[in-house]
Formats: structure tokens, C-alpha cells, sequence
């Protein structure tokens, strides 16, 4: 097996047809019960009290929000080496994934500064970081939408994410340079000494497993819709040529 | 590519639109802060830095989008994709007209109308330089995005949907630059940093670009 | 229901505003997904299927 016989649409239409069910199910049976363990049977915690609850959902959504960045870096740069069209519509399914993700961290975020912080909103390096990497979302997406051509979208929306990381890197060190913050460091990191405790931490993997599988899920769901939609105009352009 | 160079600044001042413009906006927009924020020459003096920036920025946004677009309606552009100079020196060669026809404007200007805001003496001379330093960048990343955008019929709303995320660490560290030296504190080491941004965006941009314009050619 | 405290508020609104963006991710991809799969039957019917 190699991700170079999946570049074959009709390849992938079936392999992907025989994993989505496995995968919806996988993603469910881990997000569910992390969840449900995360939200009714933890502990509240001394300092932030029932508030610790936010975590279940805040964290896994930035994990996935900033991965699914790196996930279309990747599949960029399949497309622009290799010429791998489902790579390609690949990164345009995760796009407004990755938006939402990175949505639903901010919200959660906001929501649980203002008790614990004061303010629902701080230009915290982390936070404005987050705010970019939205902004670098809505500009790919919009760019994905404005090209009528599919080829020439995904070339210009793949150097587009080329470029576009390595400025969301360069901002991040820039923005931590501008400003000192308020947000705790990693809530889960292989150094113990500043790791949540293990009631908040096995939940708190069990969601982020079920974030990343639900985000393999739609990416897989999203991408057979490009495969459709594209097949689906070239028809329609063929059947005008008739 | 100087005949490129030289060509692109006849036009730019002879057609008057992007030259005059950008410098008038920017004008405007430090006019009207003062309206918005309050008179208080305290507060004024706080936030010039930063506003005169914003608005330099803002301002070189505005010609972006005429930078490829009307060469690339009436055909200049497939002839010079054609042409012995490589695709990556036209860009440069854009963003370095681009450049002398707002950016270096900007900077003169700035320091003008850092009076209006009431920014001291150093201020004012470290502004213009970290504009100086910094505008460059603004001219690359926006010949990044012009490129990417040509083909578009109304690119000029995406572009800037495109561009000014990227601007940010050019602001960042410009207008931190301007703060400290605004307030005395060593500004040094941030002009440093912005200077690096803007060898880095001259050393690969102009391949992205080109690459974007190939793309757009096809 | 778990007691919440004096954060409730706080909490549930969290949670709410999440599972909303995520159950409206999931529904919109789903609908598109049938909507383009449908238009794509109905096409390859017409056109004998034989693409």
C-alpha cells in the first residue's frame, strides 16, 4: 500500500467507502465516553473550580485546529511535488475543519478567561496566535472558493499554504516577542512537573483521541464530496460540449 | 530588468493613481484619529507609533492589486514570461517599483505627520527608520499576494483577505521598533528583527510569487 | 447533572457553543455530502453512467 495508488480517484472512492464507517464509529465510541468521563465524573479542580470542565473540549479543539494546518502543509506539498489530486482537495476538506476547531477553542477560551482571567478576551500571545491562524484559515478558504479553475486553485491555494506557514510561524515568535501572557503552559507534556493531575489528564486524552478521529472522519467524509463535486461539474462541462 | 524597473515608475507617475493616492490616505487616516480617539496630546504621543504604522500599512494595501493586474489584461505579462529575464526578477522588479512609488513615499512622509500626532523628535526618527527597514517587506508580500490574486476578477477584496495576516510580523516588530525608540528605550535589536523579515521575504518571495504568476499564466 | 457550582453558567456555556460549532460542522459536511451525491447520481443517469 502507498498513498501514490490513492492519487487514483476511484481508488480512493473505495477504500475510503470501506474505512468512513470504522472511522465514524471509532470516532464516536472514543469522543462520546471522553466526554461524557470528562464532563460528568471528573473532580473539580481547587483552583478553577468546576471551570476545569472547558478543558475537555478547549484543548483537543486547539490540538487538532493547529495539526489540521500541518495536515494541509502536507498535503500541499504532495500536490505541488507529485500532482496528487486527491491530496489537493485533501487540504481543501480539512480547511474549514481546522476553522471550526480553531473557532470552538477560541469561544471555549473566552468563555472560561472571563471568570478565571477577568476578561473575556487578552492579547495573549496564545490567544492572538489563535486569531491569526483563523485569519490564515478564512484567507485559504477564500481563496480555495474565488478560482474557478480547480488545477490553478489548488496550486495557488497550496503555495498560499506554503507561504502562509511559515508567517504563522514567524507570527507566533513575533507575537510572543510583543507581548507577555496570561494562559497556562502545556496542560499535558512528557515532563510531569507541570502536568494536570492523572483524574483530569486519561479523560482529557480519551477526547483529544476522539477530536483527532472525528476530524479523520470529516476530512475522509469532506474529501469524497470534493472527489463528487468535481467529478460531478466535469460531467456537466462535458455533457455542454455535446 | 532596470528598462522594467524604469517603465513601471514612468507609468505609475504618469497615470498619477497609486503615487499620489496612497500618500493622500494615508494623510487622511492620520487626520481623522485624532477625531476618533481624542485631542489629549498624551494620548496622541502613546499611540502614533503604532497608528502611523497601521496606517503605512494599510496604505501600501491600497495599489497592491494594480501591480500585476493591468499587465496581465492587455498581455504584457504572457510577453514577459516569454522574455529573457526570469519570472522571479519581473516580480522583484514590481515590488521594488511598488516600493518607490508608496513605501519610500510613506517613509518621507511619516515623520511629517508623526507632528500631527505629536510624536517627539527620536520618535519621529525612528519611525521613519523602521518604516525604512520595514516597508520593503509590505511591497514583497504584497507582490506575493498579487500574484496569487491576478487572474481574479475581483481579486482586490481577497487580496487584501490574503495579505494582511501575513503583514503581521512586519508590524509587529516595525512598529514595536518605532514604540522604543519613541520612548527611549533601545529600538536596536527589534529594527534588527524587522530587517531580517524583510531580507527574508526579498530572498523567497519573489519565487513564490513568480510561481503564483506561472500558475495564473497557464 | 453534575454540580456545577457557581461557574454553571460558565460551563454550560462552553460546552453549549462547542457542541453547536460541532454539530453544525458535522451537519453541514453530511448535507453537502448527500446533496453532491445525489446530483452526481442523477447526472450519471442521464449521461448513461459510463463516465
Amino acid at each position: 500500500m502507498s498513498i501514490w495508488e490513492y492519487a487514483n480517484p476511484k481508488k480512493f472512492m473505495e477504500t475510503s467507502g470501506r474505512i468512513l464507517p470504522w472511522a465514524a464509529a471509532l470516532s464516536a465510541l472514543t469522543l462520546v465516553p471522553g466526554l461524557v468521563w470528562g464532563f460528568f465524573l471528573t473532580p473539580d479542580a481547587d483552583r478553577f473550580g468546576s471551570t476545569v470542565k472547558i478543558i475537555y473540549i478547549h484543548v483537543p479543539s486547539a490540538f487538532v485546529a493547529i495539526n489540521a494546518w500541518a495536515m494541509m502543509l502536507v498535503a500541499s506539498l504532495i500536490w505541488l511535488i507529485r500532482r496528487h489530486h486527491v491530496s489537493a482537495l485533501a487540504a481543501r476538506a480539512a480547511a474549514p475543519v481546522g476553522m471550526v476547531m480553531t473557532l470552538i477553542a477560541l469561544f471555549t477560551g473566552a468563555i472560561w478567561g472571563e471568570p478565571m482571567w477577568g476578561t473575556w478576551w487578552a492579547w495573549d500571545p496564545r490567544l492572538t496566535s489563535f486569531l491569526i491562524l483563523f485569519l490564515f484559515y478564512l484567507g485559504y478558504i477564500a481563496l480555495w472558493a474565488a478560482i474557478e479553475n480547480p488545477d490553478a486553485a489548488a496550486d495557488l491555494t497550496s503555495v498560499l499554504c506554503l507561504v502562509g506557514s511559515v508567517f504563522a510561524f514567524l507570527s507566533r515568535y513575533a507575537v510572543y516577542f510583543w507581548a507577555q501572557g496570561l494562559h497556562q503552559g502545556a496542560s499535558l507534556s512528557v515532563d510531569r512537573a507541570q502536568h494536570v493531575a492523572d483524574v483530569y489528564a486519561w479523560p482529557l486524552w480519551l477526547s483529544i483521541a476522539g477530536f483527532v478521529l472525528l476530524f479523520l472522519t470529516l476530512v475522509l467524509v469532506r474529501t469524497r464530496t470534493e472527489i463528487r463535486a468535481r467529478r460531478l461539474s466535469a460531467l456537466v462541462a462535458r455533457e455542454r460540449m455535446e | 530588468m532596470l528598462a522594467l524597473l524604469s517603465r513601471d515608475l514612468r507609468l505609475a507617475v504618469r497615470a498619477g493613481g497609486g503615487f499620489g493616492l496612497s500618500l493622500a490616505f494615508f494623510l487622511i487616516l492620520t487626520v481623522l484619529v485624532p477625531f476618533g480617539v481624542g485631542p489629549d496630546p498624551a494620548r496622541l504621543q502613546a499611540i502614533a507609533p503604532g497608528i502611523l504604522w497601521v496606517g503605512a500599512l494599510l496604505a501600501s494595501l491600497l495599489s497592491l492589486d494594480r501591480m500585476f493586474q493591468l499587465d496581465w489584461e492587455d498581455g504584457t505579462l504572457d510577453a514577459l514570461a516569454t522574455a529573457p529575464v526570469p519570472m522571479e526578477g519581473v516580480v522583484a522588479m514590481k515590488a521594488a517599483a511598488h516600493w518607490l512609488t508608496t513605501g519610500l513615499p510613506l517613509t518621507l512622509a511619516a515623520p511629517v505627520l508623526g507632528v500631527l500626532l505629536n510624536l517627539s523628535g527620536p520618535g519621529r526618527g525612528w519611525l521613519a527608520l523602521s518604516l525604512l527597514v520595514g516597508t520593503p517587506a509590505l511591497s514583497l508580500i504584497g507582490a506575493f499576494g498579487a500574484g496569487l490574486t491576478v487572474g481574479l476578477k475581483r481579486g482586490g477584496l481577497i487580496l487584501s483577505l490574503l495579505v494582511l495576516p501575513l503583514y503581521v510580523p512586519t508590524l509587529i516588530f516595525g512598529a514595536e521598533a518605532a514604540r522604543r525608540g519613541a520612548e527611549g528605550l533601545a529600538a536596536g535589536p527589534v529594527l534588527l528583527l524587522a530587517g531580517a523579515i524583510t531580507l527574508a521575504c526579498l530572498a523567497a518571495l519573489p519565487y513564490a510569487a513568480a510561481a503564483a504568476i506561472r500558475v495564473n499564466l497557464r | 447533572m453534575p454540580d456545577l457550582g457557581k461557574y454553571e453558567a460558565t460551563v454550560l456555556s462552553a460546552w453549549a457553543v462547542a457542541l453547536v460549532l460541532l454539530a453544525g460542522l458535522v451537519g453541514l459536511s453530511l448535507w453537502r455530502a448527500a446533496r453532491v451525491r445525489r446530483a452526481l447520481e442523477a447526472q450519471e443517469r442521464k449521461g448513461g453512467g459510463n463516465g
